[in-house]
């Protein structure tokens, strides 16, 4: 998948209008922040964008396909950090890691496993029950977690929550090289100070709808201040 | 299909480890159905004899309350943090997931009925080791049947906010079919003369009852769990 095209992706709750008119395409290779406040519609883009949420008008394509023609394959591709962290609290960092690689049908597990722990800095407690982690702990195994079969597609939202300045650095650094490597890395945040220079394209959203792009990596703050009046 | 499989087995595993740390939906479960049996014998039983047939329906009462309450808590553990999100992210079928799930529920509640039944035969004095094989069918079909509905509501009321009230009035409707096959089979063998043709009928119905709702709920789980 090299492409990801959006075209008037419309998701509507009653009649509340949760996105309208979303359009825009982006390539592989490409880090894309979401970015607008609360309540702009960048959670719901992403689950829709994750296959998690049917769009009530409008079609996403992974390449040449939608959702419904790739199914299974489609989500194989995609990898995702929500804001809640999707990790079972009674469950050490190693089993987590294990039950979803193993879920995700990824090969050598053990190896793997092990290589994303030593990535999160956390090989020491592997073996901790994940519910004795501080939020930026959780926060790092649940990126290897959605990095662990090495989606083409990785979907982000806040990623960079609860993360002190050593691991918010370690992130970006991690999300770069995914970039160099290919993968197409679509992220939701308010940390503007972050995204300025990480960003590839911002999207500006606005109670559900586009108020603008920037494809200018420096300088976000006051381009994004201006959209969103 | 061995994909399919391979996930389902990977969500059982996973659910078992959880419970054997936890315990909690295992001992509440168990719990709340022991104390159902006690409270109807204390009020039933006289001078160590029960009316006719009681036994049987006691037995289903407290395997449906049992298993209702079984259901909320295993989707409210995969509404915590939304693993439910992750689990339907997986590159496989979604009904996999909803396989795993059910196949956990019916370990669980496999666990519950080797108390319950010894305890319903003690405390009734019905007699469970007459058609042991029977019996044991009678209670696994009647338990899947409930289950898959089960299992298909509770997860597509995960993300409501009244999900506790919700589930036991979507769910009761629709298994009744299920609870008066399991009670009239089950009474057909609890009976003085245990009825074998009677119970084997109500087992036949269970079998037809399983195909329908096992073959409704893979077939709606992918569209109702796609928001």
């Amino acid at each position: 998948m090299n492409r990801l095209t959006v075209v008037d992706v419309a998701r509507h709750y009653g009649r509340r209008k949760a996105l309208s008119q979303i359009s825009f395409t982006c390539d592989a290779g490409e880090i894309v922040g979401l970015l607008g406040p609360n309540g702009a519609g960048k959670s719901t883009l992403l689950n829709v964008l994750a296959t998690l949420v049917t769009p009530s008008r409008g079609s996403v394509q992974y390449g040449d396909r939608s959702a419904s023609e790739g199914g299974a394959e489609i989500r194989g591709m995609i990898g995702m950090l929500g804001h809640d962290l999707f990790l079972y609290p009674e469950l050490t960092a190693r089993e987590n890691l294990t039950f979803f690689a193993q879920l995700y049908g990824v090969t050598g597990v053990a190896g793997t496993v092990t290589a994303a722990l030593d990535q999160a800095g956390l090989a020491e407690r592997a073996d901790d029950f994940v519910s004795s982690f501080s939020r930026g702990m959780r926060q790092r195994v649940a990126l290897e977690r959605a990095l662990l079969h090495g989606p083409r597609l990785i979907l982000l939202d806040e990623p960079f929550t609860g993360l002190d300045q050593a691991s918010t650095a370690a992130l970006v650094a991690r999300l770069q090289g995914r970039q160099q490597a290919g993968c197409l890395i679509i992220l939701a945040t308010h940390d503007l100070d972050v995204a300025d220079g990480l960003l590839s394209r911002a999207i500006y959203l606005k109670d559900g709808r586009m108020v603008g792009t920037d494809t200018e990596s420096r300088g976000l703050a006051d381009r994004y201040r201006r959209a969103i009046q | 299909m061995s994909e399919f499989f391979r996930v389902a087995w990977h969500i059982v595993r996973k659910d078992m480890t959880v419970e054997i740390r936890s315990r909690e939906i295992l001992f509440t479960t168990l719990l709340f159905a022991v104390s159902v049996v006690l409270v109807f014998s204390f009020a039933i039983v006289r001078e160590g004899r029960a009316p006719d047939d009681v036994a049987a329906g006691i037995l289903w009462v407290a395997i449906s309350f049992a298993g209702t309450l079984a259901m909320g808590r295993t989707f409210e553990r995969e509404r915590y943090n939304d693993t439910l999100r992750a689990l339907m992210l997986a590159p496989a079928d979604r009904p996999a997931v909803y396989t795993g799930k059910l196949l956990g529920l019916l370990l669980l509640l496999g666990l519950v009925e080797i108390v319950l039944v010894p305890l319903v035969g003690l405390l009734f004095s019905a007699p469970i080791f007459a058609y042991p094989i029977m019996l044991i069918t009678l209670l696994a079909t009647g338990t899947i049947g409930f289950a898959a509905v089960g299992t298909l509501f509770a997860a597509m009321l995960v993300r409501v906010r009244s999900r506790d009230t919700l589930l036991p009035v979507l769910l009761y409707p629709i298994t009744i079919p299920v609870m008066i096959a399991g009670v009239r089979g089950t009474a057909a063998l609890f009976q003085a003369t245990p009825d074998e043709p009677m119970a084997r009928f109500w087992i036949g119905l269970l079998i037809f009852w399983d195909a329908i709702f096992l073959t409704l709920a893979l077939w709606t789980f992918e569209p109702v769990m796609t928001e």
